[in-house]
């Protein structure tokens, strides 16, 4: 449980001359599930895509397993990426893609497995999200919950270090949420190492090892939830999620 | 006597079918070799660096501003002063290939555009490079999404290959005007030219509705 996975430090961005990160730093260690919690526009979605780099941050590094990531090599960034799972609010799956084929893709093109060896892995992996029955089914032909569990199982297929999930129930039906939720959950006690931006605070606060709050680009505060979100306390953590419970009473 | 059956069968259909030969050596090359150039021109535009960029700009641009008539003229004609020479089916040939792969890359430019962003972000977070992104997940959903144009633009070519015997080159246009020089019978021999090329138009736009419904998968507009 102590060794670092993923080190965040002095991560910078600026777009259109707005500063939209700044100075952020965070270590994330092995088995841990960090939750990014924040207000809209806070930045949480910038720093999940600057530490793989789909944003190229201005300044910072990122440090995976204690080797530092050399933006400049292609290679070295795209062997980075495969180590990286990300997790899209809006899925993201390849729509000329049946679900099998979405997982299989990277597979073989960037894993180099035979066809076959792809095929039998993205079964199992849609298998575990509960998708097996799925398999030959288009995009279009899927719920969003589906679509995002798809996602799921393509990022697992590679076997990453470190998942990073956008908003992953955000555009979903409310209905819908429960079961990519139950699948993070399983993910999360099964040891997986994550970093989740989310407005669902009662699983942030269930699962959660520590939650960073962000607001103007900035981690303002860091803890476990049961400090942060104690009763009495006067965090803006607190203040935030009581603001969020209130909206939704 | 309106219709005289020995002067078609005579006459008219042997030219022409030698002629349609020629035709179809001319659109069949023409349609895959323009096809294929047409996409790498339309990746190179919606994706290529700077100078790519601009290059393929400037060559659909020259193509698609100047008629393939006087571009025909210039390739047979012109070419051979600086040393390159080809016969006149090489000459119509390469410059229908020339013109329609400029006419394809904007449709493949506009269906490159129409792939969300967010499946390139996707394949780059796997760990894709760009090429195989671009090879893998937007040129097999951009061809899709650009197949209705593409077909239009096979559909001019065929119409189009008729200027062939401007520079000499004897396919069904060439081959209908001497039929109609030699007998003086304009009006029967080029509505048999113009019924020809219906009928290659005809199978041509059945061949490209099949090939879209054979490349249908869901979500990718109606059936």
């Amino acid at each position: 449980m102590t060794e670092d996975v993923l080190q965040v430090s002095h991560i910078s961005k600026q777009l259109g001359g707005k500063p939209i990160l700044q100075d952020c730093s965070f270590t994330v260690k092995r088995g841990e599930l960090k939750v990014l919690i924040g207000p809209s526009g806070a930045g949480k979605s910038t720093l999940l895509q600057c530490i793989n780099c789909l944003i190229p941050p201005d300044s910072g590094d990122i440090w995976l397993e204690g080797t530092k990531l050399d933006r400049a090599n292609k290679a070295h960034l795209c062997a980075f990426r495969a180590q990286v799972g990300m997790i899209f609010q809006d899925f993201n799956l390849f729509d000329h893609l049946t679900a099998e084929e979405n997982v299989a893709i990277a597979l073989r093109k960037v894993r180099g497995m035979s066809r076959k060896d792809a095929a039998d892995r993205a079964l199992e992996e849609l298998g575990r999200v509960g998708l097996a029955r799925r398999s030959q089914l288009y995009p279009a032909q899927l719920s969003g919950g589906q679509k995002q569990r798809v996602a799921m199982a393509r990022a697992l297929a590679m076997d990453p270090k470190v998942i990073l999930l956008d908003e992953p129930t955000s555009a979903l039906d409310p209905e819908l949420v429960g079961e990519v939720l139950a699948v993070i959950r399983d993910l999360a006690q099964n040891g997986m190492t994550m970093i989740m931006a989310t407005h669902q605070m009662d699983f942030a606060r269930a699962l959660a090892h520590e939650i960073l709050f962000m607001e103007r680009g900035k981690i303002i505060e860091q803890g476990a939830p049961d400090v942060l979100l104690a009763e009495g306390c006067n965090t803006r953590t607190r203040d935030f999620c009581c603001r969020l419970l209130e909206m939704g009473a | 006597m309106l219709l005289d059956i020995d002067f078609f069968t005579q006459d008219v259909l042997p030219a022409l079918n030698q002629g349609l030969l020629v035709t179809l050596a001319l659109i069949i090359p023409a349609g895959v070799i323009g096809f294929i150039g047409g996409i790498v021109l339309g990746c190179a535009r919606a994706f290529g660096g700077p100078v790519l960029r601009g290059f393929g700009n400037a060559y659909t641009t020259t193509l698609r501003g100047v008629p393939l008539a006087v571009q025909l003229m210039m390739i047979y004609y012109a070419l051979p002063k600086i040393g390159i020479y080809f016969d006149a089916y090489g000459a119509a040939l390469l410059s229908f290939i020339l013109c329609s792969a400029a006419y394809h890359s904007e449709y493949v430019r506009g269906a490159l555009l129409s792939i969300r962003q967010g499946q390139i972000r996707a394949a780059q977070a796997l760990g894709m490079t760009t090429f195989q992104t671009i090879l893998w997940i937007v040129v097999p959903q951009a061809a899709r999404r650009a197949l209705p144009g593409c077909g239009n633009e096979i559909v001019y070519l065929i119409k189009y290959s008729s200027l062939a015997y401007l520079v000499t080159c004897m396919e069904l246009m060439g081959e209908g005007k001497v039929v109609a020089s030699d007998t003086f019978r304009f009006t029967e021999v080029f509505m048999a030219v113009g019924a020809y090329y219906l009928v290659l138009v005809t199978l041509a736009t059945w061949l490209l509705h099949w090939l879209e419904r054979r490349t249908y998968i869901p979500g990718f507009g109606a059936r």
